[in-house]
This record gives structure tokens, C-alpha cells and sequence, in this order.
């Protein structure tokens, strides 16, 4: 019998020391516990981004109710409307027709005609036996002038194949369906939630090579968004939105370009100079940027010294990364707060493996998560531990510190601007403190919020 | 067109009214879904999250998971879960997607108990239903296991306080404005005292001496369930209603007005608070019309006063029923099919969560009618 051999098993713990943490799942996948740090983004916030769309969710209440709180809190319920599947629907068999005669009602009501609609089906869908490709295909018929996209609610699949957020932002390019000529010197950045910074050497630098830099949030119309499909290359630095890029290149032969979120300043050079090479356009020099960064680090060492500093999974895909950037200046990083370790990320966990290893990987949905807050709080209130300084919302969160720098989906942060930019929100929140469970309770960071 | 909510938010479901319920009683509550349920019941839903430790977890459930029908993972997970923590008892929640196969809830709860010791309970809920029967279900089961004896006092009630069990309390309903410390309040401005609370602010240990009350005043659709256990086990009579003080109310609304006049005015909640409000603003001088889309009682009792109450289950028959309605006192989030109307704000967590409910107001007060109904289902 073939036996998986790991160096080390999934612990049945909530924490553990990085150098008993097994690769790339560090702890047992039993029941889960949900963290109130919201900065991640969903499903919904993503489809948002696409202009002139009304998204349509066919689901049951408890599925919609993530949703259409999600639109409302970001003032946009007026692009949002459910369709409620109750049990008569799956013993009787009538889900096609509720989605048909549901769409139509929904358009009937809505005072302005949408360019496109993001049709939401989930997990319940896939246990029906119907086909749900024909459904889509009968309400196109039935709407030629408006743009039906086919998308997925599906937590059920995330464990197999690619995952809901994969699959959303791959959605999300397929009402790109003919490249009608190729704009040389356009450069799409797609799949990342969040607008690339505008600081970022990266933009300065293709911009100065007389590039154009485009991505959704650049897009004022669903035209302008489905013209983007004639940009010369699609360069992505999040592996989530890997298998949109595949599907552009398979599907219509767009290049694309994996420009890692590395904190690795020699990944960086690297990097730059194989876009360049794909470019042909001559590697740039950012060695002087590159001193500044590593400068900011010694700086910020100065000022925390022997601080603890936690961080959180939502803070960057890259987060081993980053923690081996901050103890390569002697930062004393004590805690990293993830359910899982990105491929890619492999050579820094195991480098840290063997630097820190005692180092604390921190379940955040585990069931002994739902402990770590209160269990800091009270040592906070008697004192009985060193205030951490947290980097991003659940790490804020377990650590119960209100030094914390409120920030997810890697706040558009790239290169060695990047890490500028890091090192002075970290200074920042070692200065001040901010009103923790105000920040971090709002839906995805960066969107519009009423809360 | 039935079914679609084109214009306006949805209530939220069993799956979220059932963790609402045994979020205080020191249970271990397991929605068995694959993800998104216990952020979603979390972020908007359950405003104690963040002050008060309460272990209600998801099962992860994959898809391979659920086509094998891998009960025995969820039995395992939570049998480490729980024997490590020994929760009071541990509720396994139903979600869409085990129900398209036909989990038996109940039988995993059996085996739970039996290797565990531990009272368990499996809900039948979908999320195809409303929070309102997710409520009444959990607090029927709640008051089924824990509600077993009954201590009579020696003395009559006019020697001391009437005890009185209030049914149906949850942030969901009431927020957390304090409604269930003010309900206490007024039973003790009324000569009454609180026997036990489902479920804010009220122990496990005073839960389970429900049977001890006098009578129970059923202040939502979700104590219904718990109401008539009680009534049949112990034969404790009950009574629906919430002693609104609806002054302030009704001064905003005139307010609207140039000439007092307010035409017809529509509250749109759940059953038992619409009818209260309505009731209440009748005192004032002011005709409503109830409008409820969830779960709703046809029991006679729920509505003695002949108040003028309508089912509308869908968004079409909302906008039906308010065609002929000058002013609506709703939550925020019905404003899309009111817009040619007056309207005053009154947030309902479990239709527009956490958004409001910084303004939702504590209207628990005066309520005289209910009173005299109180004394005269005791007397009778």
C-alpha cells in the first residue's frame, strides 16, 4: 500500500513551532472557526469591480445572506438581486424555470438595463442533476443585448480543482471573447482586487518606457473593461489569478507575465529583468532603491528593537516571504497567523525553519483560534506580555493589539516601493494606535463601506 | 414574480436564527457547510462575536466529502472538538448542501451523545428556511432537554412577583440595545419578575428552571416552539406580544406630516413585534397594517385585538399590499420598493444585519394592553 509520507503531520493543535509545521498544510483540517477580521475580499466585492454590472445570485437564504449584506454595506445594493431557491424548487425540479422567469423578473424591475449580468449559481446547484450550461445558454437567448456571465459561489469546491477566487477572476475575463487588433504598448494588470499603488516602481518604469499600464479599477465602462482584451500582455503578480492568465492565453492567446510579490530583493531584481527581456526593453537599475528599502528596514529595527511582530496570511500571499525579509534585519517576528503555506513560498518557511524555529505558526481557523483573542486580551490587561506589533487584521485580532498596520490583499504594494511602504506603515502603527475592531470588522479592505 | 428579491435584502435563514438562539447557553454549535456560513452568521449576524466566546464552528464539508457521504469525518472532528472542550451540549446545524443528500442529523447526534456523554441535538434546517423557524426550533429542543422539572412556590401570585418566562429573545429581533434587561425591567415595574430568558443575558442553570414560571410571554415567532413545550409539559399558559412604548414613534411620524394626517401606515416586520408596534401606535391614535414575510402563527391568541395583519411572503406581494399605504415603518434596507412613500426607519437586524445597529432603538416600555392580557391568561 502507498503510504503519504510527510516530514512532519498535520497538528492537531492551534498553534505550532515553524519547525514542526508540516508543508504546505500546518494543521489538521477538522471543524473551522471564523476570525471577525474582515479585510479579505469575496466573491461579490471582485464581480463589483466590473462596471455597468448587476449581479443576480440563485441561491438559498443562508447563501444569500453573505451576499446581499456584502452590496448593501458597500452602498451597492442597487446592483445586487437574489433569487430565492426554496425546497419545492428541488423536489419538484423547477430550478430552471425559477432562473429563467427569475432573471426576467429582475430585469423588469431594474429602472436601467445593466451592459452585463453576473449570474451566481452555488455548491447546491452541482448536487441538482441539471444542466445549468443550458439554463445560462437559454437565458443569453432570451437577453442578447446584455452580457449573461456564468459565475460560481462554490466554498464546497474549494478543497478541489481551482479555487472559488480562481475561478471568479477567470469568469471575470471571459466576457473578453475577440481581440479585434493587439495595442503594443498596452500592458493589462489583472486579477488583483486592489489598484497597483501609484508609487510603485514598477508603473514609473513601464510608463517611462512608454508603456500603459491598465487594469479593472481603470475602467469607467463595461466597454472600456472588455476592450482590454486588445492589450498586448497580461501581467499578474498574485498566484490566485493564475489560471485567469492561462485561460487568456488559451483562449485568445494573450501573453501573460508572473511578476512574483516577492519581499526577496534579489526575486525582485529577478523579476525586472526577465520583464524586461520579455519586453525588449533594456533591465532597469533600482539598485539605489534598492538600498533605500533595506535602509527603511535597519530603520524600523532602530526604532521596534526587540518588539514581537506577528503577521497574518491576509496581509500577502508572499507572507513567508515577508517574514524572512523582517528577520533578515533583525526583526523579531514571533508569530506568523496562516492555515497554509503557498507553494511558492516554500524556500523562505523552510529558510525560517532553520533560522527561527521557534517561531510560532498560529492556526486562524482552527478551533482553539476562537480562544487566542480573549486569552490576550486577559494577558494584556494584566500585563503579563509584551504589546505585539501586528501586520494586518487577524493577526491584530488573535494578538488582541491595537499596533497593528490595517491593511489585506497586499494594499497594492509591489517591489521595492512595496517595502517602503511597509516599513512606514509599520512605524507608524508601532506610533499610534488605531480603533482595532472598528477597522478590521469592515468587508474588504479598500471598498466603500457604511459601517 | 415569486421567489426573486430584485429590489430589496433578504431575512436571514434557520441555519443563523438557530446559532442566534444557543449563542449564550455554553454549547458547541457545528453548521455542517463547506464555508461562507459562519463568516457570513458572524460578520453580520451576531453582534456578541467579538465580546463573548462562544464555540459555533463550521464542518468544512467538501464535495468529495459530501457525494461519499463522509459522515463519520464530521462525527470525528467533533468528537475531538468536544471531548476536548465538554461543552454543555452540541448542536449540529443543517446547511443546503448535506440536505441535497439527506444527512440524518439526528442519528449523528445520537452517536455523539452516546460516545460522549454530552446532550446533543441535529436541526433539520436547509437555509432555505427563515431565521424564525431556525429559532423556534432551538429553543423548542432547548426547552425539550433542559426544561424538566418544576418547583411551585407555596405562595399564590398576589403574595408575590408573577414569574414569567420571556421567549424569543435574540439580537436578531432585538439587537443590542438592551431590549431584554428593559423586558426585565417593565416585568418588574409591573408587579412580574423574569423567570428566564431564551436566550440573552439568562444562564444555562436559569434556562433550565423554565418550568417554574407562571406564564410565558412569547415576544417573537422563534418562542413559540419553547412556549408550547412548556404549556404541555408543565401547563405554564402563554402569551404573545412586546410591551412597546411607541410615543417617540409616533411623535416622527407626525413629524412627516404637515397636517397629522399619515394616511395609511404599514409596518413591515416580524409577526409578533409588527403586531405589538401596531397595537401600541393604535393607542396612539394612529391605524396600522402589519406586513410580515417570514414564519407567522395562525393561533387566534397572537392577535386578540383584531389588528389589521397581512402574510407576504414575497416581494411582489409586498409591493401589492403597500400600494394603498401612505407611510411604511420598516428597516432600512425595504426603502427600494418604497419610494414613493413616507417612511421611518426602524432597523431589524435579522433583515439588514449589522449595517443599522447603532440605530436601533429600545421601544420597550408602557405596553399596558399586554399587561392586562398577561393577568387575564393567569386568571383564567
Amino acid at each position: 500500500m502507498l503510504k503519504h509520507v510527510m516530514a512532519n503531520e498535520p497538528a492537531k493543535a492551534g498553534s505550532v513551532k515553524i519547525c514542526e509545521a508540516s508543508f504546505p498544510q500546518p494543521f489538521y483540517m477538522g471543524l473551522e472557526y471564523s476570525a471577525p477580521a474582515r479585510g479579505m475580499w469575496n466573491i461579490a466585492q471582485t464581480g463589483f469591480l466590473m462596471p455597468e454590472t448587476h449581479q443576480i445570485f440563485v441561491c438559498a437564504y443562508g447563501c444569500l445572506r453573505g451576499v446581499v449584506l456584502t452590496a448593501a454595506e458597500m452602498n451597492a445594493l442597487d446592483r445586487y438581486s437574489a433569487i430565492a431557491i426554496r425546497e419545492n424548487d428541488i423536489i419538484n425540479g423547477t430550478i430552471e424555470k425559477l432562473m429563467v422567469e427569475g432573471v426576467n423578473d429582475v430585469l423588469a424591475k431594474l429602472t436601467e438595463k445593466p451592459k452585463c449580468i453576473q449570474l451566481f449559481i452555488t455548491c447546491q446547484h452541482f448536487f441538482m442533476s441539471y444542466d445549468h450550461n443550458s439554463v445560462f445558454e437559454r437565458i443569453r437567448k432570451e437577453h442578447p443585448d446584455i452580457e449573461i456571465l456564468d459565475c460560481y459561489m462554490i466554498p464546497a469546491m474549494r478543497k478541489s480543482g481551482i479555487s472559488p477566487d480562481q475561478r471568479m477572476r477567470r469568469q471575470m475575463t471571459r466576457v473578453w471573447k475577440e481581440r479585434t487588433r493587439c495595442d503594443d504598448k498596452r500592458i493589462n494588470i489583472i486579477g488583483s482586487n486592489l489598484r497597483l499603488s501609484e508609487t510603485a516602481e514598477l508603473r514609473g518604469w513601464l510608463n517611462g518606457n512608454g508603456f500603459e499600464l491598465k487594469s479593472i479599477h481603470d475602467c469607467k465602462t463595461f466597454d472600456e473593461y472588455v476592450d482590454m482584451e486588445n492589450a498586448s500582455m497580461n501581467l499578474y503578480y498574485e498566484p490566485v489569478v493564475a489560471a485567469e492568465a492561462k485561460d487568456l492565453k488559451d483562449r485568445l492567446d494573450m501573453d501573460s507575465f508572473y511578476f512574483s510579490n516577492s519581499f526577496d530583493p534579489d526575486e525582485i531584481d529577478e523579476n525586472y529583468r526577465k520583464l524586461a527581456e520579455r519586453l525588449l526593453i533594456p533591465a532597469p537599475d533600482f539598485s539605489e532603491l534598492r538600498t533605500q528599502a533595506e535602509a527603511a528596514l535597519d530603520s524600523l529595527k532602530g526604532l521596534i528593537k526587540d518588539t514581537p511582530v506577528a503577521l497574518d496570511y491576509t496581509l500577502t500571499t508572499r507572507i513567508f516571504s515577508f517574514a524572512k525579509m523582517l528577520t533578515d534585519h533583525g526583526i523579531n517576528v514571533t508569530a506568523v497567523c496562516t492555515d497554509l503555506v503557498q507553494p511558492e513560498d516554500r524556500e523562505a518557511f523552510e529558510e525560517l525553519k532553520k533560522t527561527h524555529p521557534c517561531m510560532e505558526i498560529l492556526a486562524t481557523n482552527q478551533p482553539e483560534s476562537r480562544f487566542f483573542a480573549s486569552e490576550h486580551e486577559k494577558n494584556a490587561d494584566s500585563e503579563k506580555e509584551e504589546t505585539v506589533l501586528a501586520v494586518g487584521q487577524k493577526a491584530a485580532y488573535f494578538f488582541a493589539t491595537d499596533h497593528f498596520v490595517n491593511i489585506a490583499e497586499g494594499g497594492g504594494f509591489l517591489g521595492y516601493d512595496g517595502i517602503i511602504r511597509f516599513t512606514e506603515l509599520m512605524t507608524d502603527a508601532f506610533l499610534n494606535k488605531k480603533d482595532r475592531r472598528k477597522l478590521i470588522r469592515a468587508k474588504g479592505f479598500g471598498c466603500e463601506s457604511c459601517i | 414574480m415569486k421567489q426573486t428579491f430584485a429590489l430589496i435584502s433578504t431575512y436571514s435563514s434557520d441555519e443563523f436564527g438557530i446559532c442566534s438562539a444557543l449563542y449564550e447557553l455554553g454549547g458547541m454549535v457545528v453548521i455542517h457547510d463547506a464555508s461562507g456560513c459562519n463568516s457570513t452568521y458572524t460578520t453580520h449576524d451576531e453582534p456578541r462575536w467579538y465580546d463573548m466566546d462562544s464555540m459555533i464552528y463550521i464542518s468544512a464539508l467538501s464535495r468529495n466529502e459530501t457525494i461519499l457521504g463522509r459522515d463519520s469525518k464530521l462525527i470525528e472532528d467533533i468528537l475531538e472538538t468536544a471531548g476536548k472542550y465538554r461543552p454543555r451540549f452540541i448542536a449540529i446545524v443543517g446547511a443546503p448542501v448535506p440536505y441535497m443528500v439527506g444527512t440524518d442529523y439526528r442519528a449523528i447526534a445520537k452517536i455523539l451523545e452516546e460516545k460522549l456523554g454530552i446532550p446533543a441535538f441535529g436541526f433539520d434546517s436547509n437555509g432555505m428556511q427563515y431565521y424564525t423557524r431556525g429559532m423556534r426550533d432551538a429553543f423548542k429542543a432547548i426547552a425539550e432537554r433542559f426544561a424538566l422539572t418544576r418547583e411551585i412556590s407555596d405562595m399564590s401570585i398576589d403574595e408575590r412577583p408573577i414569574k414569567v418566562n420571556l421567549l424569543g429573545v435574540t439580537p436578531l429581533d432585538f439587537g443590542m440595545t438592551g431590549a431584554a434587561d428593559s423586558l426585565k425591567k417593565w416585568l418588574l415595574d409591573h408587579g412580574m419578575e423574569c423567570n428566564s430568558c431564551f436566550a440573552m443575558g439568562s444562564s444555562p442553570e436559569e434556562i433550565s428552571k423554565a418550568g417554574n414560571a407562571d406564564v410565558s410571554l412569547v415576544v417573537s415567532y422563534g418562542g413559540t416552539g419553547a412556549a408550547k413545550v412548556l404549556k404541555e409539559r408543565f401547563g405554564i399558559p402563554y402569551v404573545f406580544g412586546i410591551p412597546f412604548d411607541t410615543a417617540q414613534l409616533a411623535e416622527e411620524l407626525k413629524k412627516m406630516t404637515t397636517g397629522n394626517d399619515l394616511g395609511k401606515v404599514a409596518v413591515i416586520g416580524e409577526q409578533i413585534s409588527g403586531l405589538s408596534l401596531a397595537e401600541s401606535l393604535k393607542d396612539l391614535g394612529i391605524d396600522s397594517r402589519a406586513l410580515c414575510m417570514t414564519d407567522h402563527i395562525r393561533d387566534p391568541r397572537v392577535n386578540p385585538a383584531g389588528m389589521d395583519f397581512r402574510y407576504a411572503p414575497e416581494e411582489d406581494d409586498l409591493i401589492r399590499e403597500l400600494a394603498d399605504v401612505d407611510t411604511v415603518i420598516a428597516d432600512p434596507l425595504f426603502k427600494g420598493i418604497c419610494k414613493d412613500k413616507r417612511f421611518l426607519e426602524l432597523p431589524h437586524m435579522a433583515f439588514s444585519g449589522r449595517m443599522f445597529e447603532r440605530d436601533i432603538p429600545d421601544l420597550i416600555g408602557k405596553g399596558e394592553w399586554l399587561y392586562e392580557r398577561i393577568m387575564n391568561e393567569i386568571k383564567s
